[in-house]
């Protein structure tokens, strides 16, 4: 790998859009709100194009490559590594993070005081830098400093919106993120401690060698653990949600469904990269963590789905679903088996274009209530803004699983994983029936509120193309949601390649 | 067991203090306790690195007198670390302080349950 000598020239990309990410964030802080915004857009976009040509580069060339930062060889350099599974979920961020932005912009004005809107779009371009360099990059290091500046960026979404609640929130939220990060931290030093590698491809194959002659069991078994459990901390799993219901039901629109479809995805695509181009499948198999794992997720997915029950606030109800959501994904991973791990990264997909298109949907539909939230104002918002109302459903039906929509499918994979896993199928089929009633119960009950007709109407009406940029949005994620759901065999197949080329 | 404990008391010591941070920065009600738990956990971590770092009878890798044998040098790649770590844990740091701030100013109290309570009765 040393010399670049035969590079094409698309395989710069990822190293181009995370630098273009980085430097429009840092020059943004300098420019008006309007330059701010549309160089934001131009962001996104370009980094859209610059994502699909590498996804269409690694697709054809079917193997994954590195990326020398700076010339200098392997064990001292840093490295990007780049395949078809990086590639893809790079395109499927920046997609979703622009739609985010452009669905929750009329908001935004609203929400955020004057003069204070420019800095919204350095964060959210300084968070797309940091998730892309968390996806692409081969060093554990770079990976720690970036989930830090993942954290901030988050922090700062959520506190834009200046209230008593966003900031408590805010202040929550660090904390966790913090003994998450701390946790982590700690991990990658003893493994360095361990190895003498920063590089995971490097750390990987020492590792194998430390199984092999079977030396310092212990201190391995601990360091998967806290790196495991850091990592999960992060990701809002299941005990350590207690934060997120308040960040995602407070902050402005475009920010909740952000934080919900893409910055917890972040953390979870590292710790399936840890897990496999770091620890190795194998050996994190037998470490037994991946029982735990298994039994948090299961929890995760009933009282997560057991809160949103009982919460009177749609905003809020949407968020405690994603607790039961990021449960699904660790069960997946938790089943041990490549048939959960292909469940887990489709419900990746799945769970980030319908979340983000629940948050949106809902925006609309409070917006005609007289900006409550509570239940009882929403009664037929969905005759009063039509748009978001279907929008509503479909994101809906998708989280509870109806066929023709993504979420079948992830429920579908996951099922058929546990089918293939002796040990654990019984627990997995149980709990993901007990799940998929609890969604419906309070899914169902929404959609039924929304389009339960009342008489006496005091708030306005909203017709189909009066924000015409919003209304696209929504049709853009309706879209996405079908296509997930309808052309999932190609995309599954390319999960299974992507992970083929992480061992 | 022992003598391992006895031979590495000084990755032991800085386990402990990552222990008390991390305890700290979960279970204090008090912002500022917090944030002291945050920065004893953080340099219990450099104190680590530091540590696995160092090679005795070694110098700091400097070239001073001509001598570039890296034999004669500790390894650098720690220190590096533990530079990088530092960055991190103060713009960390500076943001919970300014948020701790901004609770402040809103709430007049430090104590995070209070301020929850608060928020309750304002039912916002």
């Amino acid at each position: 790998m040393s010399g670049q000598m035969g590079l094409e020239f698309v395989q710069n990309f990822p190293c181009f859009s995370i630098m273009f990410c980085m430097f429009a964030g840092i020059v943004s802080s300098a420019f008006k709100e309007k330059i701010a915004r549309v160089l934001n857009v131009v962001v996104l976009t370009v980094n859209i194009i610059l994502s699909a040509s590498v996804f269409l580069f690694t697709i054809r060339t079917g193997e994954a490559y590195v990326y020398v930062m700076g010339r200098f060889p392997a064990p001292w350099g840093n490295e990007l590594r780049i395949g078809v599974l990086e590639a893809g979920l790079a395109l499927f961020f920046c997609v979703i993070m622009l739609l985010c932005l452009l669905g929750g912009r009329h908001k935004l004005v609203q929400e955020v005081e004057e003069g204070k809107q420019g800095l919204y779009y350095v964060l959210t371009d300084l968070m797309l830098s940091s998730l892309l360099a968390l996806i692409y990059t081969n060093d554990l290091f770079t990976a720690y400093v970036f989930v830090e500046i993942n954290t901030i960026s988050a922090c700062g979404l959520i506190m834009i919106r200046q209230n008593g609640r966003t900031i408590e929130a805010a202040v929550r939220y660090m904390i966790m993120s913090l003994l998450g990060s701390g946790l982590f931290l700690v991990g990658i030093c003893m493994l360095y401690d361990l190895t003498g590698h920063l590089l995971m491809s490097n750390i990987q194959v020492e590792i194998a060698r430390i199984v092999a002659e079977g030396a310092y069991r212990p201190p391995l078994l601990v360091t998967i653990a806290i790196i495991s459990v850091g990592l999960a901390i992060k990701s809002a799993l299941f005990p350590f949600h207690a934060w997120l219901p308040d960040a995602y039901g407070y902050s402005t629109v475009s920010s909740a469904a952000v934080l919900s479809s893409l910055v917890s995805k972040g953390y979870i695509f590292l710790l399936f990269k840890i897990i496999y181009r770091v620890i190795g499948f194998d050996v994190f198999h037998d470490s037994k963590i991946v029982n735990m794992l298994f039994i948090f997720g299961l929890m995760g997915m009933v009282f997560g789905s057991l809160s949103a029950i009982k919460e009177n606030d749609v905003r809020r109800m949407i968020a405690f679903s994603s607790v039961a959501q990021i449960g699904y994904i660790y069960m997946g991973v938790g089943m041990g088996t490549q048939a959960g791990m292909v469940a887990s990264v489709f419900h990746v997909l799945s769970h980030a274009a319908t979340k983000s298109l629940l948050f949106i949907a809902a925006i609309g539909l409070t917006d005609v209530s007289g900006g409550s939230r509570k239940f009882i104002e929403l009664t037929g918002s969905g005759y009063r803004n039509k748009c978001a109302g279907v929008a509503f459903s479909v994101g809906s039906l998708s989280m509870v699983g109806v066929p023709m929509f993504s979420g079948f499918i992830s429920k579908l994979l996951f099922a058929q994983a546990a089918v293939q896993n002796e040990g654990k199928m019984l627990p997995t089929l149980i709990v993901l029936g007990i799940s998929t009633i609890l969604n419906a119960i309070y899914f169902m009950k929404t959609v039924i509120r929304i389009y339960t007709p009342v008489d006496d109407v005091e708030y306005p009406t909203v017709s189909w193309g009066e924000n015409k940029i919003y209304a696209a949005v929504l049709l853009c994620f309706v879209v996405l949601n079908v296509f997930l759901g309808i052309c999932s065999q190609p995309i599954v197949d390319l999960i299974e390649s992507g992970l083929g080329m992480f061992a | 067991m022992g003598a391992n404990l006895l031979n590495n008391y000084g990755e032991a010591v800085a386990m402990v203090l990552f222990a008390i941070g991390f305890g700290n920065l979960m279970l204090q009600s008090n912002l500022i306790k917090k944030i002291i738990g945050l920065n004893i956990m953080d340099t219990a971590v450099y104190l680590f690195l530091a540590l696995k770092g160092y090679i005795s009878g070694r110098a700091a890798p400097i070239v001073v007198n001509g001598v570039q044998s890296a034999e004669a040098y500790i390894n650098p790649v720690p220190s590096g670390l533990v530079l990088t770590g530092i960055v991190v844990s103060v713009s960390v740091s500076a943001l919970m302080l300014s948020l701790t701030i901004r609770l402040y100013q809103r709430y007049h109290t430090l104590d995070l349950d209070e301020i929850s309570l608060q928020l309750k009765k304002e039912g916002l």
